[in-house]
């Protein structure tokens, strides 16, 4: 069938990544030049400023809140959920003690791997939406609570000092879920005999965890890594919706300061690009970084 | 590697070549600086029942934002058109993004002829106007009225439409609804417990401090859009110091906010931050949930415009009956007198330079500036328009009648500022976080007013943001 090989191989990619190069590719290539213009994106003139765009996001103090938000979420939001992730996958997966032949989950786990999919499930503004609520001062169901327990309710999105984590912790919640399915499906692939090995060997279910299901699922764990530090980059939808970046551009991110840019207060689509660009680059050296830094060897099952 | 083989490869690389041609011209920037066209498009002959020489059987298409407003006001404006030019189709569209519809035609110099540029996907005007994106619209100034006779529709329009729509003097945007922006209060609320808004800022307080030992917060506002509070500090700074003081802000003059009557206006309303008058938790609410918390008569007073009522609709209880009330005035030595309220035109409709029937559009907006158009609209949406006397003989809502008296109080002393126009993100940026942190009690009246004049120097000092100026 060596004849029909190169007809067969063209057919079947080059319709994906001629998509691909069209809307992906090219617009990201149309950012560079565009950063270098102000170009105010409703008409056709625009006058070449060479690094300017560049200059200006040096010195804009709103951007550099921003990137400080980015490099929190940067940091947390990959160990919070990775750490719950790893900890709810493992309790579902192997955290039963019932009986010395089988390895189990804790009882219930079939109701709770479903709950804690659920999230995943919704989309992001509706979750943004949801906890809206929640967080609503008056009303709300934390809020309820707390004043319930008799402890002081804050005013969680309009306060500087809680709004920016109030966001992170949904952001938290929303991604657990897929992070438990991920890892559990992970650990349902290592082979059993191992964990009775270590069971027999009266490893305390902690042990289990770091010394044993971690090393093994490692290249998972890389992956969910890169997942999240690119997410973590981002974190626009939620943060437009639950805060608009406010109050007083305290829980920003560098993707709501582009969508501003180019689109709610202003029009400034050249100043927008440089922002996008060196968004472009954050993410492209996070991804190389996470991928280096979280480098092992690979282990195979026999 | 045999002839066909090679052949077939070409021919491969020649389909891949193809189409990425097609792609390298379809760039964001549109490719090349052309500025021309903007010819108007279809043209017909002037006559006196069509004094802007419509072409009759040019089509036409309208962009409406499907907001607060809806888009059956629009159809039936378009039929009215179409009833007129029976030889004219109408494309109606209606979007709540109208920025990222209709950026790329904009590029691409194929625009729709009528834009209804509002919402939160509403497009700067600063940047439409200085790229001469959108069309003058003096022509449609000067034609006579559809159907008032013996006027111009200049004439029919109410004091500020002109001004509010016009950069340099140009007018080049047509905000079609009317509305006053004051502070809301309940009439039902208020004769039950005896209470009668107040006129003056000192007796402002004295019902406050009543308002809050009966149980219930004085005040609430927007929280999360913290900027619906700057409306009564401006206002009242106007009342106390006069026109100028909109104007010196309005030009981004230096040190306009720390005029002395702002600072007055400033530390007046610093008052209810410190007396503990405003709703626990009002700055964690959004504009909705803090207008609701309002119409559950947790709150006494929140700052809004009039389309309030209609916002409001659905939570508020029957016999609520929603009041306007200009802001109190500071004292005996205002310049302006308590009844003086900020009236001006919004919902901003446009006519894009390059429209292909832009003769089309002024006509469509001639229709809209009918007395039967001015009244269709009100009683479709329940807004008033930029068109004087086109509530007569109309039965309005509770609220839309107060703000119509409130109207009609005011008078020539009515007033009103258009940074927010110049420079979206002066006031949805800036000023709104400066007003956030006043009202949650984090800064003084002096900081406030200070963030707000870096606000400003900021983009005073923005080469790449055009200025306009007012007089």
């Amino acid at each position: 069938m060596k004849h029909g090989k190169y007809p067969l191989i063209i057919t079947f990619l080059l319709p994906p990544l001629l998509l691909y190069g069209m809307f992906v590719i090219w617009p990201y290539l149309q950012a560079f030049p565009i950063s270098t213009t102000n170009w105010l994106g409703y008409s056709r003139s625009y006058d070449f400023v060479g690094l300017a765009n560049f200059e200006t996001l040096l010195r804009d103090s709103a951007l550099w809140k921003a990137v400080r938000n980015n490099a929190i979420l940067l940091l947390l939001l990959p160990i919070l959920t990775i750490g719950l992730g790893l900890f709810f996958a493992s309790m579902l997966n192997m955290g039963g003690r019932r009986g010395a032949a089988g390895v189990v989950g804790v009882r219930g786990s079939a109701a709770y791997r479903l709950v804690y999919f659920f999230p995943q499930v919704l989309s992001v503004v509706i979750i943004a939406l949801l906890w809206k609520e929640v967080y609503h001062p008056n009303n709300g169901l934390l809020n309820g609570t707390l004043r319930g327990l008799g402890l002081p309710a804050p005013t969680w999105l309009g306060d500087p000092r809680t709004a920016f984590w109030a966001v992170l912790a949904v952001m938290v919640w929303s991604n657990v879920g897929f992070y438990v399915v991920l890892f559990g499906a992970a650990m349902a692939a290592i082979p059993r005999d191992i964990y009775e090995a270590v069971m027999l060997d009266g490893a305390s279910r902690w042990t289990t965890l770091t010394k044993v299901t971690i090393p093994l699922l490692w290249d998972t764990v890389q992956v969910a890594w890169i997942y999240l530090a690119i997410a973590a980059l981002d974190g626009f939808i939620l943060i437009q919706q639950m805060t608009d970046g406010g109050p007083n551009h305290s829980s920003d991110v560098i993707g709501l300061r582009m969508y501003n840019t180019a689109f709610v207060s202003e029009s400034k689509f050249g100043y927008a690009s440089a922002i996008g660009v060196v968004m472009f680059f954050l993410t492209l050296s996070v991804a190389v970084l996470a991928l280096r830094v979280t480098r092992r060897d690979r282990i195979e099952y026999s | 590697m045999n002839r066909r083989d090679i052949l077939r490869r070409t021919a491969a690389a020649s389909l891949l070549a193809v189409p990425a041609g097609g792609l390298l011209t379809g760039c964001a920037l549109g490719g090349g600086d052309d500025d021309s066209g903007g010819d108007g498009g279809a043209v017909g002959t002037k006559t006196a029942e069509n004094p802007l020489g419509v072409k009759e059987d040019a089509p036409l298409e309208v962009v409406i934002f499907n907001g607060g407003f809806g888009e059956d006001y629009a159809k039936a404006h378009e039929a009215m058109y179409t009833a007129k030019y029976p030889k004219a189709t109408i494309k109606h569209s209606a979007t709540q993004e109208i920025n990222k519809t209709l950026q790329p035609r904009f590029v691409d110099g194929n625009p729709p002829d009528v834009v209804n540029n509002s919402g939160a996907g509403q497009i700067d005007f600063n940047g439409l106007v200085s790229q001469n994106a959108i069309a003058d619209l003096s022509e449609l100034l000067d034609a006579p009225s559809l159907d008032i006779p013996g006027k111009t529709v200049r004439d029919t329009l109410l004091p500020g439409v002109v001004d509010v729509g016009s950069y340099d003097g140009k007018f080049m945007v047509l905000n079609y609804a009317y509305t006053a922006y004051g502070i809301w209060y309940s009439t039902k609320l208020f004769n039950d417990k005896g209470w009668e808004y107040p006129k003056t800022w000192d007796d402002h307080i004295a019902l406050c401090k009543k308002i809050k030992a009966s149980g219930t917060a004085p005040w609430t506002y927007a929280g999360k859009h913290p900027r619906y509070m700057s409306w009564p500090v401006i206002s009242t700074a106007i009342k106390f110091g006069g026109m100028d003081v909109a104007k010196a802000i309005d030009n981004l003059e230096p040190n306009a906010w720390k005029s002395d009557a702002m600072k007055a206006s400033a530390d007046a309303w610093y008052q209810i931050v410190k007396d503990g008058y405003i709703l626990p938790g009002t700055p964690g609410l959004d504009h909705v949930q803090s207008q609701t918390e309002w119409c559950r008569g947790n709150a006494a007073f929140i700052s809004c415009g009039s389309w309030l009522e209609s916002e409001q609709k659905k939570v508020t209880p029957a016999g609520f009956n929603m009041s306007v009330a200009p802001t109190p005035s500071l004292g005996p030595g205002d310049k302006l007198p308590f009844e003086a309220i900020r009236g001006t035109a919004g919902e901003p409709f446009m006519v894009p330079a390059k429209a292909k029937n832009r003769i089309g559009g002024l006509e469509y907006f001639r229709t809209m500036l009918s007395m039967k158009g001015a009244q269709d609209f009100t009683r479709k949406v329940s807004s008033l328009t930029a068109v004087a006397g086109s509530t007569q003989g109309i039965d309005l809502p509770f609220g839309l009648n107060t703000v119509v008296k409130a109207l009609d109080a005011s008078g020539s002393n009515g007033f009103n500022w258009v940074y927010n126009n110049f420079y979206r993100k002066l006031e949805r940026e800036l000023v709104d976080a400066a007003c956030g942190e006043f009202f949650s009690g984090r800064t003084t009246p002096a900081e406030f007013l200070d963030q707000c004049q870096k606000g400003a120097d900021q983009i005073a000092g923005d080469s790449s943001i055009k200025k306009y100026k007012r007089s």
